[in-house]
């Protein structure tokens, strides 16, 4: 356990994650997200408003049938539904086992 | 009262989406409030009346959901301009209530820091606390108040005496009015955004314990509804019902208008007057205004179940499941709410399109809502289909009538969807577009008041509309049909020589490809002012007598006089054909100019006279013209 948690453990996209992935937002990433249907300025602006901040914990809770698309996450306290295009933007880290 | 009613204090509402805003503004104003026309959810700007417990009156405003005063949209201009006291027409507000819903108060919080740099007074508003305490959300109060600086109560809207707190605080805090303070509102950046979302969840943390948690009767539900395959089979189910229960339901209601109107008629008949005036009572007002008002019990149903979903909160949902589908055709998932409204009207559906952030989605949706098939086709559609499609069953257990009508509503979805995908490649020319965005709330037991209100606000827009609009064309129509009258001693029913008959022979070579007579074309100009009136004007001008039975003599005379063909085709046409004068008015309004209203009417009048012609024209070739 205290040797998972000193590893950097390896970040991946919301986008590209699974349903029942649970973790934490690290960061906010628009070039990640280079096929957003918004600039980049505007689209972390709207992921922001939506509770989209680093550090909060996200859920990955349902999926949409055709391509797994859109997804419903849930930030914290909020459940949002998203396009994987734009969820490519929000870097997340694997949450620590719970104790 | 020291306070002139003129002068009441204005009180504005802002808060997130399905924060509970609207079911808050109900409470406090009940019946005292003012809506526009043709009200769509949260859409519309509402204000009403709240008398304090003090006698105090004040002007509330409901302002549409946000999650920030930077506008995205056309809707979030609105909330702003008016927070912001810039709207021209409106008063300043003199107190904000930063409505919360008590469950999910994160991003409330946000905007709470937000408008506390609008330099006005705000008090916040904890709505739904019995939700919040059920689901072991413990709240501190005090703590919250303090750590946000601003007042903070606790409401349940839809329960009485759950609003008795936030009256008081409003009667004290209207009592001694604070001058407007330093307004430094500016739209934030992404780092003050980030950095007030993080204020935020230190408030959280201080105040709140246990704000995280999901609730479970909502995470089960969407684990069937939410479901890629259940989700998607429950959702079509919902609609089939829905459908169903439009025209099920509705008939006894309808039957019982229809004979109501038709003992009037017969009243008006037997009334000591001039031939001349008996004939305009019941065949040009009575008759009128029946043909029309005997669409209520149906749009009162289609509407109760759009609100119900709503209240529910399985809209949202239903954008979620469909979001893919919609947009394989270049739609937005949030334009499925807008074009499910169009069903029952198109003039609330693309009133409703003001949801849809982007410039270019939203008139996409706007171009293709006239296509949905609306309430004012079903007469139309159910004349015509009773009298040239016979009433039997194929495959044993499939009405062959309700076939053909499924295949009409098909063939409008089909067309919508074919329009917006055209739209989209050649006209805008992008591919990516507006992000699907969108908060899936909990799930919510509607509230029986508030749909009612909801439903009423809804009919009473349609009976204005019909009393006006629509009356008005239906005695145009009567007096078109009635003059000049036949000379004395004249052979064939007296409408042959009016002046109805006349437009309708001079445009007979433009519309003889798609089979229409001149009965058709003259039936088709009044179905301009609502399309349901050209039902009775057909009446009109096969001498049919309104009252007992009249569609069935309507149907049998015209079952004598069309071929299938010209049957066929005048059902296509109606898919299709910009029959509405009301929608194009709208749609100007709406887009803020004529150049997308003319783009709308002659689009959809191509599409009809190709499909009504090839229509015609096959039936023909296939010995049915």
């Amino acid at each position: 356990m205290t040797l998972v948690s000193t590893l950097d453990r390896a970040t991946i996209a919301l986008g590209d994650a699974r349903v029942g992935f649970r973790g934490r937002i690290a960061a906010l990433d628009m070039t990640r997200a280079p096929a957003a249907g918004l600039p980049p300025s505007e689209l972390e602006r709207r992921l922001l408003e939506l509770g989209f901040v680093e550090g909060a914990a996200v859920e990955l809770l349902h999926q949409g049938l055709f391509g797994g698309d859109p997804i419903a996450v849930r930030v914290a306290a909020t459940t949002i539904a998203l396009r994987r295009r734009e969820a490519m933007a929000v870097v997340v880290s694997q949450q620590d086992p719970q104790p | 009262m020291n306070v002139a009613v003129d002068l009441a204090p204005v009180v504005t509402l802002v808060g997130n989406p399905n924060c509970g805003k609207t079911a808050l503004f109900n409470a406090l104003t009940g019946s005292r409030q003012k809506v526009a026309n043709y009200p769509g959810v949260t859409v519309e700007k509402k204000t009403g009346r709240v008398v304090t417990p003090t006698g105090r009156t004040l002007d509330v405003v409901d302002l549409p959901g946000t999650y920030s005063l930077r506008a995205r949209s056309p809707d979030e201009e609105i909330t702003r301009d008016v927070v912001l006291g810039k709207l021209a027409s409106e008063r300043a507000p003199d107190l904000i209530v930063c409505v919360a819903d008590a469950s999910n108060l994160r991003l409330a919080i946000r905007l709470a820091l937000e408008l506390k740099h609008v330099g006005r007074p705000v008090l916040m508003s904890l709505n739904m606390m019995d939700i919040a305490k059920k689901r072991g959300i413990d709240i501190d109060l005090e703590a919250l108040s303090r750590e946000l600086g601003i007042p903070v109560v606790a409401s349940v809207a839809v329960r009485r005496g759950g609003i008795d707190r936030l009256m008081q605080a409003l009667d004290e805090r209207t009592a001694r009015l604070e001058p407007a303070g330093t307004a430094d509102w500016r739209a934030p950046d992404a780092a003050a955004l980030r950095n007030a979302q993080r204020e935020a969840d230190r408030v959280l943390r201080v105040a709140i314990r246990n704000a995280g948690k999901l609730d479970p009767g909502t995470a089960r539900a969407d684990q069937v509804l939410l479901h890629p395959v259940g989700g998607l089979i429950i959702l079509l189910a919902i609609l089939f019902v829905m459908f169903q229960a439009v025209f099920a339901w509705a008939q006894p209601a309808m039957n019982l208008i229809s004979d109501g109107f038709t003992w009037l008629g017969v009243q008006a008949a037997a009334l000591p007057l001039p031939e001349i005036i008996r004939s305009f009572l019941k065949d040009g007002l009575i008759s009128g205004v029946g043909s029309v008002i005997v669409f209520l019990p149906q749009i009162v149903i289609l509407f109760l179940f759009i609100l119900l979903l709503e209240d529910l909160g399985y809209m949202a949902r239903a954008a979620f499941l469909m979001d893919r589908i919609m947009g394989g055709a270049g739609l937005h998932g949030r334009a499925f709410i807008p074009l499910l409204s169009s069903f029952a009207c198109a003039i609330p559906g693309i009133m409703a399109t003001r949801v849809i952030d982007d410039r270019r989605d939203r008139l996409t949706t706007i171009l293709v809502a006239p296509l949905m098939t609306c309430s004012a086709r079903i007469p139309v559609y159910t004349l015509i289909i009773s009298a040239f499609v016979p009433d039997t069953k194929v495959w044993g257990f499939v009405g062959l009538q309700g076939l053909v009508m499924f295949g009409l509503y098909a063939a409008g979805i089909t067309g919508a969807l074919a329009v917006s995908f055209v739209a989209k490649r050649f006209f805008w020319r992008t591919t990516a577009g507006e992000p699907f965005m969108l908060e899936l709330p909990d799930y919510k037991i509607p509230q029986a008041r508030s749909l009612a209100m909801g439903v009423t606000a809804r009919a009473l827009a349609f009976l204005k509309r019909a009393g006006t609009t629509i009356l008005s064309m239906m005695i145009l129509i009567w007096v078109l049909a009635s003059f000049p009258q036949p000379p004395e001693g004249a052979a064939g029913p007296a409408i042959n020589y009016s002046l109805a008959a006349k437009i309708g022979h001079a445009i007979e070579p433009v519309t003889r490809p798609l089979g229409f007579n001149w009965q058709i074309n003259v039936a088709l100009i009044p179905g301009m002012a609502a399309r349901e009136v050209a039902v009775g004007a057909l009446g009109t001008i096969y001498a049919v007598d309104a009252g007992e039975g009249a569609r069935e003599k309507i149907g049998k005379a015209l079952a004598g006089q069309w071929s299938l063909g010209t049957a066929l085709a005048l059902l296509v046409w109606y898919v299709f054909a910009p029959q509405c004068a009301s929608t194009l008015a709208v749609i100007r309004r709406e887009t803020g100019g004529w150049r997308w209203m003319a783009v709308t009417f002659f689009y959809m009048l191509a599409l009809a006279y190709a499909a009504a012609f090839a229509t015609f024209q096959i039936a023909h070739a296939a010995g049915a013209g």
